[in-house]
């Protein structure tokens, strides 16, 4: 690895620092905002960890900032399926929450069935499958079978939406 | 209490017909799952929780019991064959275990496993069946200041001695805690970081974000940096075993055990130090120690063991205390609080059934373990040949479908995605899960205990340290958190007085020189080898 790239990872790391001080930040002004009068029978009140845990994070946020600055760094995780070698892929990433996110904006409407095949069919797309009508079937087939087996065998009934009376 | 008729009335529910179908049932998903490459037994248990939903609670927690053990068995079988350990407990298997693989020996370890495993469990769970009832009459005897206690060393522990990270570990502590803070204050009923979000103020559902953190963050994690030349897979016949690798496998069984059992119930033991105890052990006993490294059986036998007997410990804090110390144990306990059931000493007595029931069906599931999976293994290795993009994306919408079944809102699908992106920056640096998941498990519960101490000493400090107990653990947590400055003063001293001491020397060096194959994941379980070891970089 060059020096270059290990200086812009330092910096994404400082992210992550930032990220910590403003959840402490948040944490505190929202104590702040609560108003309580003292009781006796309740003398630590709603406030008191609320202040700790803000404190804990923007302690750690700054020591995280100084141990980057220093040259630390964290140690990305491995796995069965993960290869470091290479960079972030943003672009099997972006499509992958994409289809998320469109499933989450249609599950409400359109239903269960619809959008759960939306966001299997986009995500192994985003993954890398060049499979369109093998893996369109096996999409509406996992979203069928999970809204018949959810409704018959646990008794929860997912949003039927679009397909209401259909189904 | 009587702990052998209690448990002979455990046995009398798990195996009802419809009961023991659900061990069944259990066993074969969490072997399934577990087996996927990328599902650890943690996510494993999460993303099979909604299955549960429909069953009384004591079919669904014997369902667990076989997710639970299934789970593990089936990341063992994945690192064997696969050699490339997703959890950073089945490290050391992979060392010897791959290799014996390799050299075509693959149904050889994978039967070593899966007999130890059953040995272990076996031993274990009997030990737990044993200890919990000790430890429950202990508890019963204490206050909120030696909970409080109890529950600050759990966290810290956890915090301060596993992962490689301090700072990290405290960093990952604080946000679970701020996770665990919103929705509505439980004594004075105020909003905490709601933000005036009418669906926050019932706080965080522990389901999603277990799922988020560990479904949805890993599979986004993987997505980024997705392997994209095929992994090798060694093909596997019927696991067997001939008489000399019996006669090689059964004494690593029981040392595994007896590291395995006793750190698994431990606070912060966690299964990777016993497993690479183990390893040690078995390599400086063994009349083969020039296999070692080279796919010897007992490396194979003894830190199986010590991983299966460490998770049947885990159980004993969990059942007697309501004390969670991996996330495995976590995702189950916040099973325990969906059901509606209080976690804590009092367990045994308000749900002894049920929870003599699940002990049962330990044992139950330990054994049918045995017998699903000899045979069924040369399955459970076609099972990593799932193209890649079916798995993750298989994550992704079961993750989904079990998030949304908790309580049919889209909104908990935005905060799935917003925690599994938190999920993925965390894997990114370095971030260990493990303190956050328990921050926000254990965080609300801390925050009780503390209040109803101070409640009792009428505001006074000096309640916390109103226990003989709580005065112990503190003391204990000031040494756990003091422990690098005093491993350094400690190393300084003697090195000044013998130059390098041999003995330590030649036990840090083991894992290094055969683990250079296994994959990063392996210095991590080296770096457990001293608690704390060298401190991480940078602790405050």
């Amino acid at each position: 690895m060059s020096s270059l790239t290990t200086g812009l990872k330092g910096r994404a790391e400082l992210g992550v620092a930032l990220l910590l001080g403003a959840a402490g930040a948040l944490v505190l002004w929202d104590a702040i905002g609560l108003v309580t009068p003292y009781s006796k029978s309740d003398p630590v009140g709603p406030k008191t960890v609320p202040y700790i845990v803000g404190a804990l994070l923007i302690i750690c946020a700054v020591l995280l900032a100084i141990n980057v600055l220093r040259g630390g760094k964290g140690e990305a995780e491995g796995g069965e399926d993960v290869e470091l070698g290479h960079p972030a892929d943003w672009k099997t990433v972006l499509p992958l929450a994409g289809a998320f996110i469109l499933n989450i904006l249609l599950i409400d409407w359109a239903g269960w069935v619809i959008s759960g095949t939306v966001l299997f069919w986009g995500s192994v797309l985003a993954l890398g499958s060049r499979h369109y009508v093998r893996d369109g079937i096996i999409s509406v087939a996992l979203s069928l079978l999970t809204f018949y087996g959810f409704y018959l065998g646990l008794g929860i009934a997912l949003p039927a939406g679009l397909l209401e009376g259909v189904l | 209490m009587d702990v052998w008729s209690s448990l002979m009335d455990g046995f009398a529910t798990a195996l009802t017909p419809m009961n023991f179908l659900y061990a069944v049932i259990g066993v074969i998903l969490g072997t399934a799952v577990g087996v996927l490459p990328g599902l650890g037994p943690a996510m494993t248990v999460a993303l099979l929780l909604p299955v549960t939903y429909a069953l009384e609670p004591t079919s669904a927690f014997i369902m667990f019991a076989g997710i639970y053990y299934g789970g593990m068995y089936g990341g063992s079988t994945t690192s064997i064959l696969l050699n490339t350990p997703g959890e950073s407990s089945s490290v050391v298997t992979a060392i010897e275990g791959n290799k014996m693989a390799k050299a075509g020996r693959a149904a050889q370890a994978l039967a070593t496993a899966a007999i130890g495993s059953f040995v272990a469990g076996t031993i274990g769970t009997t030990l737990l069946a044993v200890c919990a009832p000790i430890v429950v009459k202990f508890a019963v005897s204490l206050g909120s200041p030696s909970y409080f206690a109890i529950m600050m060393l759990a966290l810290l522990a956890v915090t301060a001695v596993l992962g490689s990270s301090r700072l990290r570990g405290f960093a990952s502590l604080g946000l679970g805690l701020a996770i665990g803070l919103v929705g509505l204050d439980s004594v004075t009923g105020q909003r905490r970081l709601t933000f005036g979000q009418p669906l926050l103020s019932d706080g965080l559902d522990i389901v999603v974000v277990a799922v988020a953190i560990f479904a949805v963050g890993e599979a986004l994690w993987v997505a980024a940096h997705l392997r994209r030349t095929p992994l090798h897979i060694i093909p596997v016949g019927r696991p067997w075993m001939g008489k000399q690798d019996w006669k090689r496998s059964w004494k690593p069984w029981l040392r595994g055990t007896a590291f395995g059992f006793p750190f698994g119930a431990l606070p912060a033991g966690g299964a990777e130090i016993p497993t690479f105890l183990s390893y040690v052990t078995e390599k400086r006993l063994s009349k083969h120690p020039e296999e070692f490294g080279k796919g010897a059986i007992e490396g194979v036998a003894g830190p199986e063991a010590a991983n299966n007997a460490a998770a049947a410990g885990t159980l004993t804090p969990m059942l007697a205390l309501g004390l969670p110390t991996n996330a495995t144990a976590a995702v189950m306990l916040a099973a325990f609080t969906s059901y509606g059931i209080q976690p804590g000493p009092q367990l045994f007595t308000s749900e002894g059934p049920l929870v003599w029931a699940l002990i049962a069906s330990l044992f139950i599931g330990n054994l049918l373990l045995l017998i699903i999976n000899l045979p069924l293994a040369p399955v459970w290795a076609k099972l990593l040949q799932l193209p890649r993009p079916y798995l993750y994306a298989g994550i992704l919408f079961f993750a989904t479908l079990g998030a949304y079944s908790v309580n049919l809102q889209a909104f908990d699908l935005v905060i799935l995605l917003v925690l599994g992106a938190l999920g993925f920056m965390m894997r990114r640096f370095g971030l260990p899960v493990l303190p956050l998941i328990l921050g926000v498990i254990l965080g609300p519960r801390l925050e009780g205990q503390l209040r109803k101490t101070l409640q009792l000493s009428a505001g006074d400090p000096a309640g916390l340290w109103s226990e003989p107990i709580a005065v112990v653990i503190y003391i204990i947590i000031g040494i756990i958190l003091l422990w690098p400055l005093l491993f350094k003063l400690f190393r300084r001293n003697r090195a000044a007085a013998t130059p390098v001491g041999p003995q330590l020397k030649s036990g840090s060096s083991a894992p290094n020189e055969a683990g250079g194959s296994v994959s990063h994941a392996s210095h991590r379980a080296s770096g457990g080898d001293g608690p704390g070891g060298d401190g991480g970089d940078g602790d405050g």
